[in-house]
């Protein structure tokens, strides 16, 4: 789960993190009283979306020499002009892919005075099972770019989640950002806030991208970016308050509610899979075909017949699907239930493309059976191979 | 041979009490006699379970109590994910060796906690996020369907419940079978990794051949495709197919396994195909190939 740069400030300031004072604002009509609020006279308005790139970002309904989604402004009228032309338009980034994000949200942030950029990472370090800090002296830019090109300058840290860090890793973290007198003294009350935070809140990434040091030699927060690990929302729920449905598809909230691993993608044949590994490579199969899939759907293991039915209902629902393919290995998955749901979904709402299905493993020729007398027109399929041909060449038909 | 697990292996099971615990224990019993020998459950302990067949296991109210009734050196963990990280360290402490967790949607920092709990014991987890594993004929432990089993001379391993069955099945059709298939789990934070059942099928004479799944995400399959690199040098290679799966995947978006996502551009396909090629490995484009890809590598 995502969330947007002011609530993870907002949320690091709860742990004691040196974060700029800062206001969000969802109408132009509040940015004069947000921007008041601040002690000026350095301003900085920023885009409020789930993407990085922001910055350098184009807003669709403006010009190509218009400015990016975070401005400066040094004055409040500055500020209401920047919010009324950013405001409800789209912003495309590196991130967004082409279609862009709406803007509902800005974030109205007291400017800094910058002396170096940093970056800083932690996320989960998948070699050794730990929380690591990455670490580069080459903030604020594209740090995937500074990993190819000069992986030398990137630095991680893992850490002993049963010390916690210590004096060592504080120190190898100061040495490498090459902080001194003022910036070393914050950082090491900064790098233990900020793994704190990341462990207490079962965060899956923290992103400050940059880290400054400011001219005064302090260290601040100037963007942060937190992902957290769905697994834990369960003992969250102030955090599971925090998220904006509006930045997720429709399909992908409606399949959430039916604890259904969906993701919605952009090619016009839709998918219905057990299992996340066979999910996956029959999309990949399908592309091998020379067709592209609409989307990744595991109905996982235990699915019943009304979850089944409401995974099938959500693929119908897209548009953008020409054909559908239901590829289940029946392990705990048994391939009646499948059939079962899969005749309830067509009866309620229809089909009106061309369905190829392959059933193989537990109660196969039960559920085979079940879709033989539906009396629906369902191409079966032997193998995963020949139902991606099949599937592939109904919608070429 | 086979790996980890025999007909002797006797499993106690965390969770049996449960809906998807029950069912599963029923389904090892009736695989060719797996010895499930009891289950745990602290409030529940000198009660018996029932299965649907009138099948019935003690049950104990710790581990240790289990393992020293039973004599048991498996433990299988259905617990739901809030309590799984407790029980799977309450094994580790019970001394189990071998520690199997089916449950999906640990947290991550749990499973962090366990891990360096995990590598200050002398206990094997397989998990979480698994199916299992099983050694056919003789035991299966976890959720994979005993049906398409068949013994024989394939090691299979892989990070995918479905895809395993996609290769059991595949090669029990070319008539090669299995010693023994393990599937290690989806998750970013687990107990075992490709290399570690990749080692233990080297050294077991009956395997013959090997099937490895990988998945996006992560480095673990470019990790095994070095240390198979560097086992050949030594002399140690078996005829080996193979499969990524998220060829198409997008970057930043999690494919339903936790572990199966492409982030800061490192864990995709690509790179993991190239490694695992360059290890010897014949990647099948296909997971509809697996059995006659691995029959292709076994002609040399």
């Amino acid at each position: 789960m995502n969330i947007h740069e002011y609530q993870a400030k907002a949320l690091l300031k709860t742990f004691g993190a040196p974060v700029a004072e800062g206001v969000p604002i969802f109408s132009a009509d509040e940015a004069e009283a947000a921007a008041k609020q601040l002690p000026g006279p350095l301003y900085v308005v920023k885009s409020q979306i789930h993407a990085g790139g922001r910055g350098k970002g184009k807003f669709t309904e403006l010009g190509a020499d218009s400015k990016g989604g975070v401005r400066l402004a040094k004055s409040i009228e500055e500020v209401v002009a920047h919010a009324k032309e950013m405001l409800g338009n789209t912003l495309v980034t590196k991130q967004t892919g082409e279609a862009g994000k709406q803007v509902n949200r800005l974030y109205i942030e007291d400017g800094a005075d910058i002396d170096r950029e940093l970056y800083l990472s932690i996320l989960i370090d998948r070699t050794v099972g730990r929380p690591a800090f990455v670490v580069s002296t080459e903030g604020g830019m594209d740090i995937e770019a500074v990993a190819h090109d000069t992986p030398e300058k990137i630095i991680t840290v893992a850490v002993d989640p049963e010390t916690g860090l210590t004096q060592s890793d504080l120190d190898t973290l100061t040495s490498s950002l090459k902080l001194e007198g003022e910036a070393k003294a914050d950082g090491e009350k900064l790098f233990p806030i900020l793994y704190k935070a990341f462990v207490e809140t079962d965060m899956s990434l923290l992103e400050v991208n940059p880290l400054i040091v400011m001219t005064d030699g302090r260290l601040r927060v100037l963007d942060a970016k937190v992902s957290f690990d769905g697994n834990a929302m369960f003992r969250h729920d102030d955090i599971r308050q925090l998220r904006d449905e509006t930045e997720e598809d429709a399909k992908e909230i409606e399949a959430s509610k039916w604890d259904l691993a969906y993701v919605a993608l952009d090619g016009n044949i839709g998918c219905m899979v057990n299992g996340a590994g066979l999910a996956m490579a029959t999309m990949d199969i399908i592309k091998l075909y020379g067709k592209e899939p609409a989307n990744f759907c595991d109905v996982g293991g235990g699915a019943g017949k009304e979850k089944v039915a409401a995974a099938f209902k959500i693929i119908t629902a897209d548009p953008k699907v020409e054909g559908i393919l239901v590829n289940i290995f029946g392990g705990i998955m048994k391939c009646d239930v499948i059939a079962e749901g899969v005749v309830a979904a067509v009866q309620e709402v229809g089909l009106k493309v061309p369905l190829v299905v392959r059933l193989e493993g537990t109660n196969v020729d039960l559920g085979k059976k079940i879709l033989n007398e539906s009396g629906l027109a369902i191409t079966a399929a032997d193998d995963l191979d020949d139902a991606a041909k099949k599937i592939v060449a109904a919608i070429q038909a | 041979m086979s790996i980890l697990i025999d007909k002797n292996t006797k499993v106690l099971v965390q969770g049996l009490t449960g809906k998807t615990g029950t069912f599963h224990t029923e389904q090892a019993l009736a695989y060719h006699g797996t010895q499930m020998v009891g289950g745990i459950h602290p409030k529940k302990g000198g009660e018996n379970w029932t299965g649907a067949k009138g099948e019935t296991l003690p049950i104990f109210a710790s581990v240790s109590e289990g393992r020293e009734e039973t004599g048991a050196t498996a433990s299988v963990v259905y617990v739901p994910p809030a309590g799984a990280a407790a029980a799977i360290i309450e094994a580790i402490e019970a001394e189990m060796e071998l520690i199997v967790c089916i449950t999906e949607g640990i947290p991550v920092m749990d499973m962090v906690k366990v891990k360096a709990r995990l590598e200050k014991s002398k206990s094997r987890l397989i998990g979480p996020n698994c199916p299992g594993l099983v050694t056919p004929d003789e035991c299966k432990i976890g959720i994979m369907p005993g049906s398409i089993f068949r013994k024989g001379s394939v090691g299979v391993v892989s990070r995918s419940g479905t895809l395993t069955y996609e290769a059991v099945f595949q090669t029990s059709n070319a008539g090669l079978g299995q010693t023994t298939a393990v599937g290690i789990g989806g998750d970013p934070v687990k107990g075992t990794e490709f290399i570690d059942i990749l080692e233990m099928f080297l050294a077991d004479d009956e395997t013959k051949s090997i099937i490895m799944i990988g998945e996006i995400g992560g480095s673990a399959e470019e990790d095994a495709a070095q240390f198979l690199r560097d086992e050949a040098k030594r002399g140690r290679s078996k005829p080996m197919a193979g499969f990524i799966a998220g060829r198409t995947a997008p970057a930043g978006r999690t494919m339903g396994h936790a572990g199966a996502v492409i982030s800061g551009g490192k864990g995709g396909a690509e790179d993991k195909i190239a490694a695992m090629e360059a290890a010897g490995i014949r990647v099948s484009p296909s997971p509809a190939r697996l059995g006659t890809t691995l029959v292709e590598a076994l002609k040399g």
